[in-house]
């Protein structure tokens, strides 16, 4: 289980009791539902939900920080006809592992935040993605679908207000580029998961070709909370624009990777100091803060950084869906992006030509570069082939892959050089290896 | 609709099957092919063409189609697999704290590389991409199904003990 630890918990509240916590009782026992209820015992008119959203300035916590409520707003006001809410819980870039643990520990949360967003925009059917290698939680998922079926919180008619809410889960079966909403969509509808061109969006033709309105699992978990606190106090758990809490995933080389729950706003060095500090006393060398696809800060940058949308994309790279990937000073930074090249070529779903080929460009190259066989243009190549590759595809995940390669030769570029010009790493190999842990 | 072999798949995966088509509307039964196909291998233990051809016909969709979702999604084995299939998280966050190591690790005790099988067909060994796990490195996946966290030289003697 990944250790957790919080200030102002509000998500993971649950999650104290650990795998005894998620069941409807206890999310009942801690105030879950109420939200729900209310809405329905009430009637409460749709725009007074989103303006409530739209005050707590809550973000999609997925990675593309679009505000919540402006984009329940899209959803078009006809009522005939089918339209759906889904869940993306296709959980894949790397550093990224906050939603499987919301989903194991919290699940009805998810639930209550998915039939509020019904609700708000009349859809009366959802879906929840959920990634292909979880498949436990997957599992827990259906248990808690049937627990909330059992009381009467989805289905027809749900407690006899006239609204009715089927949900489903389904599961992926291993595919990066599902977490792209259309992608995911694709998949949904029983094909490959390649993403469409957009527009149209998904709010006016999405799943089936009908309206759909896709949040994160983070998302849809923070509803239920900021309709019990009001949108202004979740607001001022964080920062202006950047409201309430967040949860944060820490892996690589910290004692105490996991996931974190924070106010928006917390600096980097505090958040740091929570997850145990450096692993072995190491010194920090370099910081992807919101997973892979984000532009990798080095130390002295991220040091200075306050973990929120506005202050990782003024230090130029982006909050992301809140991964932080730490390094020490035992990487190699060619051998790291060397992998996460490697990520991308083998995930890129073929469809548009900038980004199935200059994903291979790209790989091959600083693998090249890594195994001692680097040419001098090396690196001018790798920034044409970005140039060739961003802006020039249907999805992001032609851009996910060359800020990484754009980044790590800006800010390490010595090492990058070092590689081509010696043959060999600036970090002696036994360093590197020390640095896992593994032989411990 | 073509269903030439009665006894592809057992009843038992037939309802499992009928179970995802139900979550769809339904005028959209393809919907269901993702976990049709996941169903099948789990029975299976791979999917071969007849296989894939079976599903499609069972839910009224073109071969082709179905044959393009288990080639495009990396958890479906298209060729025959150990009766345990081991995937391990090499990307770089699992890196960090171990994660190509350990797959080193596995390598060496079952002397065969990524995407072999032992010669008495127990062990497969693949390197995965993002689990979605990367808190809990070194992490593998056993059959699709069951992830193990945290995986020391000690933890991977015990799992591979245990696959009996």
């Amino acid at each position: 289980m990944a250790l957790i630890a919080t200030k102002n918990p509000l998500l993971t509240v649950g999650w104290e009791k650990g795998d005894a916590g998620w069941g409807i009782k206890e999310y009942e026992a801690r105030g879950g539902y109420q939200a729900l209820r209310k809405i329905l015992a009430e009637k409460t008119p749709p725009e007074n939900i989103i303006a409530e959203l739209k005050a707590s300035v809550l973000r999609g916590r997925g990675g593309a920080g679009f505000p919540t409520g402006l984009k329940w707003s899209f959803m078009p006001k006809v009522i005939n006809g089918d339209r759906y809410v889904v869940c993306n819980s296709d959980e894949g870039e790397p550093g990224t592992f906050k939603d499987r643990d919301l989903l194991r520990f919290d699940p009805h949360s998810v639930i209550e935040g998915m039939a509020i967003a019904a609700y708000v925009m009349s859809a009366n059917r959802g879906y929840n993605y959920i990634h292909g290698e979880v498949f436990e939680i997957y599992q827990r998922f259906e248990e808690a679908l049937d627990e909330a079926r059992a009381a009467g919180l989805i289905g027809q008619n749900i407690l006899g207000s006239g609204f009715s809410f089927e949900l489903f889960a389904h599961h992926g079966y291993g595919a990066y580029i599902c977490g792209e909403e259309t992608g995911l969509l694709e998949s949904i509808e029983g094909k490959k998961g390649q993403p469409r061109f957009k527009p149209p969006f998904p709010a006016t033709f999405g799943l089936y070709g009908k309206p759909t309105t896709i949040n994160n699992t983070e998302t849809f978990a923070a509803v239920p909370y900021i309709l019990k606190m009001g949108g202004e106090q979740y607001l001022n758990l964080g920062k202006p624009n950047n409201g309430g809490t967040k949860l944060f995933s820490i892996s690589g080389h910290v004692n105490k990777p996991g996931n974190y729950e924070i106010p928006m706003g917390m600096p980097f060095a505090e958040l740091l100091e929570m997850a145990g500090g450096m692993r072995g006393g190491r010194k920090l060398k370099a910081v992807i803060p919101g997973g892979s696809s984000a532009p990798v800060l080095p130390a002295d940058i991220m040091m200075q950084c306050t973990m929120d949308y506005d202050s990782i994309a003024k230090a130029g790279s982006m909050l992301g869906s809140g991964a932080i990937i730490v390094m020490d000073e035992t990487v190699c930074m060619v051998k790291a992006l060397e992998r996460l090249s490697y990520f991308y070529f083998e995930e890129s779903c073929g469809q548009c030509t900038p980004c199935r080929e200059g994903t291979g460009w790209l790989y091959r190259v600083v693998h090249r570069i890594e195994n001692g066989q680097g040419r001098q243009e090396d690196l001018d190549l790798l920034m044409s082939v970005t140039d060739n590759i961003m802006g020039r595809t249907i999805c992001a995940l032609g851009d996910a892959a060359s800020l990484p390669v754009r980044s790590f030769v800006q800010h390490f570029k010595s090492e990058f050089e070092h590689h081509i010009q010696n043959c060999t790493c600036l970090v002696p190999h036994d360093v590197q290896r020390a640095g896992s842990s593994f032989y411990m | 609709m073509r269903l030439t072999d009665k006894t592809m798949l057992s009843q038992e995966a037939l309802k499992l099957i009928d179970r995802e088509v139900a979550k769809y509307p339904v005028d959209q039964k393809q919907s269901a092919v993702m976990a049709a196909l996941a169903i099948a291998q789990d029975e299976k233990g791979w999917l071969a063409r007849e296989t894939i051809e079976y599903v499609a016909n069972y839910l009224e969709m073109p071969p082709i189609a179905a044959y393009e979702v288990a080639s495009f999604y990396n958890m479906y084995d298209l060729d025959p697999v150990g009766k345990y299939k081991i995937t391990v998280c090499t990307n770089l966050p699992c890196a960090l704290s171990g994660g190509v190591h350990a797959a080193d690790y596995v390598k060496e005790k079952l002397g065969i590389d990524f995407n072999e099988t032992t010669a008495d067909g127990k062990f497969t060994l693949k390197e995965g991409e993002c689990m979605g796990a990367c808190g809990d490195a070194p992490v593998m996946l056993v059959n699709n199904k069951r992830m193990c966290s945290f995986m020391t030289p000690a933890q991977i003697d015990k799992l591979l003990a245990e696959c009996k």
